[in-house]
């Protein structure tokens, strides 16, 4: 299979104001390549052609009159299914939504779109971010490009495919327990969760809301600088998100990186690690210090807990979240005889195993009688695993570990076994229940071809820093060692 | 057995979802064995701890003006919005300007 010319947002630009290419034939490029690859990947659930072709001609009516050009002027962008598009279909990968055209746009792509770039479609995902996987989709799996009996990961597993494959420059995700840096891991490119905060959530559908974060898929550092320097920064729609002011990225991707202390936690290298995984990571730790930064070892004592409160926290909230798909207002309605009957028909037939599984387990962790043992004392459990990583930022300016405990794996090998799915998210979910940022870069392949990805966590607030390390370590050959 | 058939019956119930017997048993097994995995939260001491409810919004973050920023509300401002028939648009069952739904109140 040939891999389509890669394009970036640096050589879009180029491209664009060279007068090499327009914006409108730059999307038909972009079409084509879904056309020819989409039914094999199953990656787009929703293409929006209109919407792109209209960006993309004031694009190049901007070009014509020779207008300066916003920063991602021209860039095809794919969105993840969870995240709003107004009158373009978003099925949050379930066919509870199967016909839900949302009247507004997230915030997060009216940011993108206001910098020029183009939409091409809605992708594929695991049912409303639920997954490890994105076999969990009710539209089907979706093939990681890299090895299509495999997975790409999830839950983004469509945005992150999207980018791998060339089927377009940027993808917006979304993670809540890994759901970027995952994917991002098993297709080989970077996948990047901001702060707790740091990007709107409004237009985001709901699934655990004390967990969610929006973020960018690209190829490289540089577009995901470019990509969070137009989608980073308070929303007055959004109660969570933070008025903290946004770093200049594309200037700390510049920085250099010698004297910078990296916090390598043992306890994210014991059993369950796949030898060929802890070799490679192991190896991206000893280039960057080749690069001057100083490995500081670590202890994070709690990080063998964090699945299990993360299973509780999460399955909680989405249990009240998932509340709201009812059969009233939008999305499907199954008729019953009674009120209560309509609500319980169309929730039993729009939801597929695993939400249900989640609205279950959650639903009981706050049920009387268990709230306590269960979801308070994960809660609690929960702080600990933050202190560890505040505990943690006053000795080092880095935490570096895997970002997953195995490559990609077939698809099927783990569908039939919630728990083991579940450990799969072993060293993603710490960062997330702290609410760090974190970032996953490529780091080489296995013997099979494989890609495996290494994890960067920094202190909040602070993604200028874990795409400031990132980019070192792209420079310095570290993603194709 | 940390679950049984009668717990799931009552979730379920809780939940508005009609499980099928297959279901029944199916998540019975699963949510049994998660529960079990997670019973591993017992072996921390967490008496003196704080619960932390909300990403940003504790004392365990140590950078007293993210906490401070997230604590923010902004005024509580009338808007226009002039969204009733976008939304209605969506309704499975719409009699407008309100959403139809079966019958609540017996006569």
């Amino acid at each position: 299979m040939s891999a389509p010319t890669p394009w970036t947002v640096a050589s879009v630009r180029e491209a664009l104001t060279a007068k090499k290419i327009s914006a409108r034939e730059l999307a038909a490029e972009f079409y084509g390549r879904i056309e020819e690859r989409n039914a094999a990947l199953n990656v787009y659930l929703t293409l929006c052609h209109e919407r792109a072709n209209a960006q993309a001609d004031k694009i190049d009516a901007a070009i014509a009159q020779g207008e300066s050009l916003p920063p991602l002027a021209g860039v095809p962008i794919a969105v993840k299914d969870v995240i709003s598009t107004r009158g373009v279909r978003t099925t949050c990968g379930s066919k509870i939504l199967e016909s839900y055209v949302p009247p507004y746009d997230a915030t997060a792509v009216e940011r993108l779109e206001n910098a020029g770039a183009v939409v091409l479609g809605k992708t594929n995902c695991d049912e409303f971010a639920m997954g490890s996987s994105n076999e969990n989709s009710a539209y089907g799996v979706v093939r990681n490009p890299v090895a299509t009996d495999r997975v790409p990961g999830g839950s983004s597993g469509g945005s992150a495919a999207a980018v791998a494959a060339g089927l377009a420059v940027v993808a917006l995700g979304t993670d809540t327990g890994g759901s970027i840096r995952q994917p991002g891991s098993f297709c080989g490119i970077p996948g990047l969760m901001p702060t707790y905060g740091r990007v709107s959530r409004y237009g985001l559908v709901a699934f655990a809301s004390s967990l969610d974060k929006i973020g960018p898929f690209t190829a490289n550092i540089g577009d995901a600088a470019a990509v969070m320097a137009v989608i980073a920064g308070h929303d007055p729609n959004d109660s969570t998100s933070a008025n903290v002011p946004v770093e200049d990225y594309r200037a700390a991707i510049k920085q250099p990186v010698a004297g910078l202390r990296i916090g390598v936690p043992e306890d994210y290298f014991g059993a369950g690690l796949d030898p060929e995984v802890k070799q490679k990571v192991q190896a991206g730790i000893a280039t960057l210090e080749r690069l001057g930064c100083k490995r500081i070892p670590l202890q994070m004592p709690h990080t063998d807990y964090a699945i299990a409160a993360y299973y509780i926290i999460a399955t909680a909230e989405a249990s009240s979240n998932l509340a709201r798909y009812d059969g009233v207002r939008y999305g499907l309605r199954v008729p019953g005889s009674t009120l209560i009957d309509m609500y319980r028909k169309t929730r039993e037939t729009g939801f597929g195993p695993e939400v249900k599984r989640r609205i279950m387990l959650g639903t009981y962790a706050l049920s009387a009688g268990y709230y306590d043992a269960y979801y308070l004392r994960a809660q609690k459990v929960r702080a600990l695993i933050a202190r560890d990583f505040s505990d943690a930022f006053q000795k080092v300016d880095a935490i570096v570990t895997p970002t997953a405990p195995t490559p990609a794996f077939r698809l099927g090998e783990k569908a039939s076994d919630p728990l083991q799915m579940y450990l799969a998210d072993i060293y993603t979910v710490t960062g997330s229940l702290a609410g760090v940022p974190g970032i996953s870069v490529p780091c080489g392949t296995t013997k099979a071809g494989l890609p495996v990805g290494m994890q960067i966590f920094s202190p909040h607030f602070r993604e200028g820093s874990t795409l400031q390390i990132a980019s070192a370590f792209e420079i310095a050959g570290g993603f194709s060692a | 057995m940390k679950i049984s058939r009668e717990d799931v019956l009552r979730v379920a119930e809780l939940a508005h979802l009609e499980l099928s017997a297959g279901e029944i048993e199916t998540y019975r097994g699963q949510l049994d064995e998660i529960l079990t995995y997670i019973d591993k939260l017992k072996q921390l001491d967490v008496a003196n701890v704080e619960p932390m409810a909300q990403g940003l919004f504790t004392s365990v973050v140590a950078d007293d003006s993210v906490t401070t920023a997230h604590r923010e509300w902004r005024e509580d401002v009338l808007r226009q919005c002039d969204v009733a028939d976008a939304i209605l648009s969506q309704a499975p069952d719409a009699a407008r300007p309100f959403f139809r739904v079966p019958k609540v109140i017996e006569r």
